[in-house]
């Protein structure tokens, strides 16, 4: 049950951490369907978070309930992939990182549809078509950009370079998730994610670089400095006036 | 055993309770209402959201609290994951008023989609087949924008999922 807990906390973590970054687009982005688009996404993450923490809060039975778990906790606690709490950067970042998470949380979910678990398989039934949703349209946008002007190509190839680094970490499987019996095995998504991908990447004009020092230590609570502003901004209400309920 | 006309008239007052962000349907026109089990006062509806995140959840699943009270019983709601809400389950019915109201109801066949396939979308005002996408996201979490080409009127499509 440990185990179930820390690995559904991971989970609802990523889930979180992302849509709120995404969530800081909104009213900034560069068009207007876009300015719809990215909360829209955010919107699908959080969800997803939600229904996590909710089921994780359960799963303790110490009486935390989903909100405690998400404004509750320090960044040390979080066990967010490490892509996730990256800052924005300009759009081709955003993009790019998006791209990244959903082409593993695609085949992720989609093996989920198959776990034991009730609950993991209504989460994956639902998100599942959220991400290949947010494939597609975060696909669209990185092959148009790097396949672009020689700015948007120059941007999506900085992207790139910034991001690749912590993709690594999207294929290890922590200690809690191996043992909890009801998740697939990420280390299995490296395939698809690869195909997927590779596809982009080739349309985009955009090329995978080499990593010579990946980045990985987001499921061990050893985060960047930027975690930390993301939570000061998102548990600032929490943390001022606790308990505060509208 | 419960009573038939009961049962019968708590789930025409669930059924009946509009969506708050697409108001020309009814939650069972939607597919999201999935049942309603009355045993003597009580009432337990099941409902299923459209997205992870939509956040009409909580105003829908109040919508049917208070209609399933003034119907005289004691409500109780239930939110059902699994299995999973698809536009599939949105009823025949649901489609036409979607398309009376100028949304074109979704491609049916849901998630079977190639990576970068798209799907030909009529336009719900002069069912042209000449249409093209704006954004993959619109006013809602549920809907995509597209324009026609031959009637030249943007409109909303209720997206395939």
């Amino acid at each position: 049950m440990a185990a179930l807990f820390d690995a559904v906390l991971e989970l609802a973590d990523d889930h979180l951490i992302l849509g709120h970054r995404i969530s800081e687009w909104c009213g900034h982005a560069p068009m207007l369907e876009e300015d719809l688009a990215l909360p829209n996404m955010a919107l699908d993450l959080i969800g997803t978070a939600r229904t996590l923490y909710e089921y994780a809060a359960r799963l303790e039975g110490r009486g935390r309930s989903e909100d405690d778990l998400a404004f509750l906790r320090v960044e040390r606690e979080y066990r967010n992939l490490l892509l996730c709490e990256r800052p924005n950067g300009d759009f081709a970042q955003t993009m790019l990182r998006q791209l990244y998470f959903a082409a593993v949380m695609e085949p992720f979910w989609k093996a989920a549809l198959d776990s034991p678990d009730e609950v993991i398989r209504g989460v994956a039934g639902k998100a599942v078509k959220e991400m290949a949703y947010h494939v597609r349209h975060a696909g669209e946008w990185v092959i148009r950009l790097g396949d672009g002007t020689g700015e948007s190509a120059a941007r999506m190839q900085a992207a790139v370079a910034e991001l690749h680094r912590f993709t690594d970490e999207l294929f290890e499987d922590s200690a809690a998730a191996a043992d909890c019996g009801v998740l697939p095995a990420r280390r299995g998504m490296r395939a698809d994610w690869d195909r997927v991908i590779g596809m982009v990447f080739a349309e985009a004009l955009l090329e995978v670089p080499e990593v010579p020092f990946p980045q990985t230590g987001g499921r061990a609570g050893l985060h960047g400095e930027d975690l930390g502003h993301l939570l000061a901004q998102m548990q600032y209400l929490q943390r001022a006036y606790p308990g505060a309920e509208w | 055993m419960v009573a038939v006309p009961d049962q019968g008239r708590a789930w025409a007052a669930a059924a009946a309770v509009p969506d708050p962000e697409v108001p020309c349907v009814t939650v069972a026109d939607l597919g999201i209402l999935r049942e309603v089990v009355v045993d003597g006062d009580l009432a337990l509806a099941r409902v299923s959201p459209t997205y992870s995140g939509c956040p009409a959840v909580l105003a829908i699943e109040l919508a049917i609290e208070v209609a399933l009270r003034d119907a005289g019983f004691d409500p109780r709601i239930e939110r059902v994951l699994s299995p999973p809400w698809t536009t599939d389950w949105i009823t025949a019915e649901g489609r036409e008023k979607l398309r009376a109201y100028g949304i074109a109801p979704p491609v049916q066949g849901a998630g079977k989609r190639a990576l970068f396939a798209d799907v030909s979308v009529r336009c719900p005002r002069c069912g042209s087949g000449q249409t093209e996408k704006i954004s993959e996201f619109g006013s809602t979490a549920c809907k995509a924008q597209y324009r026609c080409m031959a009637c030249a009127e943007p409109f909303d499509y209720f997206k395939c999922i």
